[in-house]
């Protein structure tokens, strides 16, 4: 990308941003609820691209980790109420939950890997649904609090208003965008995406594939785990549901329509997924058979994702991981 | 010279063909060897047991006199043995530059490092950058390499084979799909290579011209088996390899 589109690119996401700061003052309860959503969305497609986009590996069962985030939190505030402990007790058990499956699954690629994947998801969706003494079973866990943040003897922030939380899961969103735009431009990211186009080149060039792998693979669940832990406070319930494979499609759609070549396409992706949800559900209940249709149109006509089109158009070039072969 | 790689009694067997029968082959520091056979002789099964891509049924590999048998693949690249592929396999979608700078890294031990920014990487940029101008690259760092002509991308290979400076480099058919002019261009570049970077290469090559041009000791394999091996005029003289593999007429 040259320095005028880069130039562009900057001034667009500062002033999105700062729009987001400002949201609260001019938007109701509605628009707040469902940009946390996009948000939420975006953090757990990003880690899902990072697997798929930048490592090469389809994963069909982020939900697991999802569901674990969110459970983990909301044990965690319904006995101790401090949404610094909920979060990371819930970004840490779904980090560990996805080390240990990342141990079994990494060690197939394609089909295989997605497969393995799947299955370990729809496990974890089981013990949501029989593990009735954690979980509540398909009650699931209900009257989580919105914890105040607390710092014991520094701070103490209460969180109960939507405008406060909104801010709390817009920083972190931001936060945890920053650190992966970080990581995808470092040699980390760049030996992953060695690994994408040629895991044996990768291996005979030194590099421990099976290893690196898995490190994609356990920060695509700690993504996951943060997102599915934002939610909670929000809902003040979790249920079964959310570890559903159904979940586990929504950063698949979400990554497929905002472009999986491009650091953004994940977040416009989830932008795209909850507007569209949105304004379908008014028409009609069978809103995913639509949502199904508009993805399948926009992967078959733009296989770059919608952020390509963008980025060809005003960017002259995107600011792609992946640019397709010219041969 | 002193041994890099001996192979001792390799066996590799796919259900009931023997791949490679029983191979005794030492490779020692600075010879250039040319391992050439017919098609299915075993010369791409004999590299991928040696650089870790398969493990041997029976038999011992060691390397500087240390065993590597059983050693990952990333682990023997690490120790110095490196290699190029039968079939073009670069990192297509990543820059020229990118290509290099990956196995760079990775010596360097900096492929782990999570958040700073690739152009940090300044002794590996220098070094990746080096590389390629060596493999005559030098002007097309920042073009994908998928975008590069076939000979282009042949160059490349040989430039991420040998940016994890390796002391043993096995090629495998370096100059297949190349115009004359191109496999001109690759030969001089291995000739050039083994000498200012040291590196020994061992390359499997079908092109007799290539593996005469080129070689200073050739092993000959056959079913399996080292049918014969020796300095290239040995080779020629040898009554059983024209008889098995080669025919009169290759000679002439």
């Amino acid at each position: 990308m040259g320095d005028r589109a880069s130039r562009r690119l900057a001034v667009f996401t500062g002033l999105l941003v700062l729009g987001l700061f400002l949201l609260p003052l001019v938007a109701g309860q509605y628009p707040l609820y469902l940009t946390i959503q996009i948000l939420i969305l975006s953090v757990f497609s990003l880690g899902f691209n990072l697997l798929f986009g930048y490592t090469g590996l389809l994963s069909f069962g982020q939900a697991g980790f999802f569901a674990v985030g969110a459970y983990g939190c909301a044990k965690i505030l319904l006995v101790a109420p401090n949404l610094l402990l909920g979060l990371a007790g819930g970004v840490g058990a779904a980090g560990a939950a996805a080390l240990v499956l990342g141990i079994l699954s990494v060690r197939h690629t394609r089909i295989y890997f997605s497969m393995l994947t799947l299955a370990f998801g729809m496990m974890i969706y089981s013990i949501a649904w029989k593990w009735r003494d954690v979980t509540g079973g398909d009650d699931g866990l209900v009257g989580i609090p919105r914890a105040p943040i607390e710092i014991p003897g520094f701070l103490s922030l209460s969180l109960a208003t939507m405008e406060r939380y909104y801010y709390v899961v817009l920083v972190l969103s931001l936060l945890a965008m920053l650190l992966m735009y970080r990581l995808v431009r470092s040699p980390l990211g760049l030996t992953l995406q060695a690994i994408r186009d040629s895991e044996a080149r990768a291996e005979f060039a030194g590099v421990p594939v099976r290893t690196y792998r898995l490190i994609a693979f356990t920060i695509a669940g700690l993504y996951a785990g943060l997102a599915g832990a934002l939610l909670p406070p929000l809902e003040n319930t979790v249920t079964p549901p959310i570890a559903h494979w159904s979940t586990s499609a929504e950063p698949v759609l979400a990554t497929l329509m905002g472009g999986i070549h491009t650091f953004g396409g994940p977040i416009v992706g989830a932008f795209l997924f909850f507007m569209l949800k949105d304004i379908i559900v008014r028409f009609t209940e069978n809103w995913l058979i639509w949502l199904g249709a508009i993805v399948v149109t926009l992967v078959m006509g733009f296989r770059g994702g919608v952020v390509s089109i963008f980025a060809e158009r005003f960017l002259a070039g995107g600011d792609a991981p992946a640019r397709p072969e010219a041969t | 010279m002193s041994d890099l790689l001996r192979l001792q009694g390799i066996h590799k067997s796919f259900g009931n063909f023997a791949a490679v029968d029983g191979v005794d082959l030492t490779l020692p520091a600075g010879r250039l060897t040319a391992i050439i056979g017919p098609n299915g002789a075993g010369k791409t099964t004999l590299i991928n047991l040696a650089t870790g891509a398969l493990s041997p049924d029976a038999g011992a590999i060691h390397f500087k006199g240390e065993a590597i048998t059983h050693l990952a693949t990333h682990d023997r690249v690490r120790k110095g043995v490196s290699r190029s592929f039968q079939i073009m396999n670069i990192f297509p979608r990543l820059s020229v530059l990118q290509n290099v700078l990956v196995p760079v890294l990775a010596r360097r031990r900096r492929t782990l490092v999570p958040f700073s920014r690739l152009e940090r990487e300044t002794e590996g940029l220098a070094e990746a950058v080096r590389i390629l101008r060596d493999v005559g690259l030098g002007d097309q760092q920042n073009i994908p390499a998928g975008a590069l002509s076939h000979g282009d991308q042949r160059l490349l290979e040989l430039g991420i084979a040998i940016a994890p400076a390796p002391e043993l480099c096995f090629l495998d058919e370096p100059s297949s799909g190349l115009t004359p002019i191109e496999r001109a261009r690759v030969l001089e570049l291995i000739r050039t290579l083994s000498v200012e970077r040291h590196t020994t290469f061992a390359i499997v090559e079908h092109d007799m011209d290539v593996v005469f041009s080129l070689a200073t000791w050739i092993v000959v394999m056959n079913r399996g088996r080292v049918l014969a091996e020796g300095s290239p005029a040995e080779v020629r003289e040898n009554r059983e390899v024209r008889e098995v593999y080669l025919g009169e007429e290759a000679w002439a």
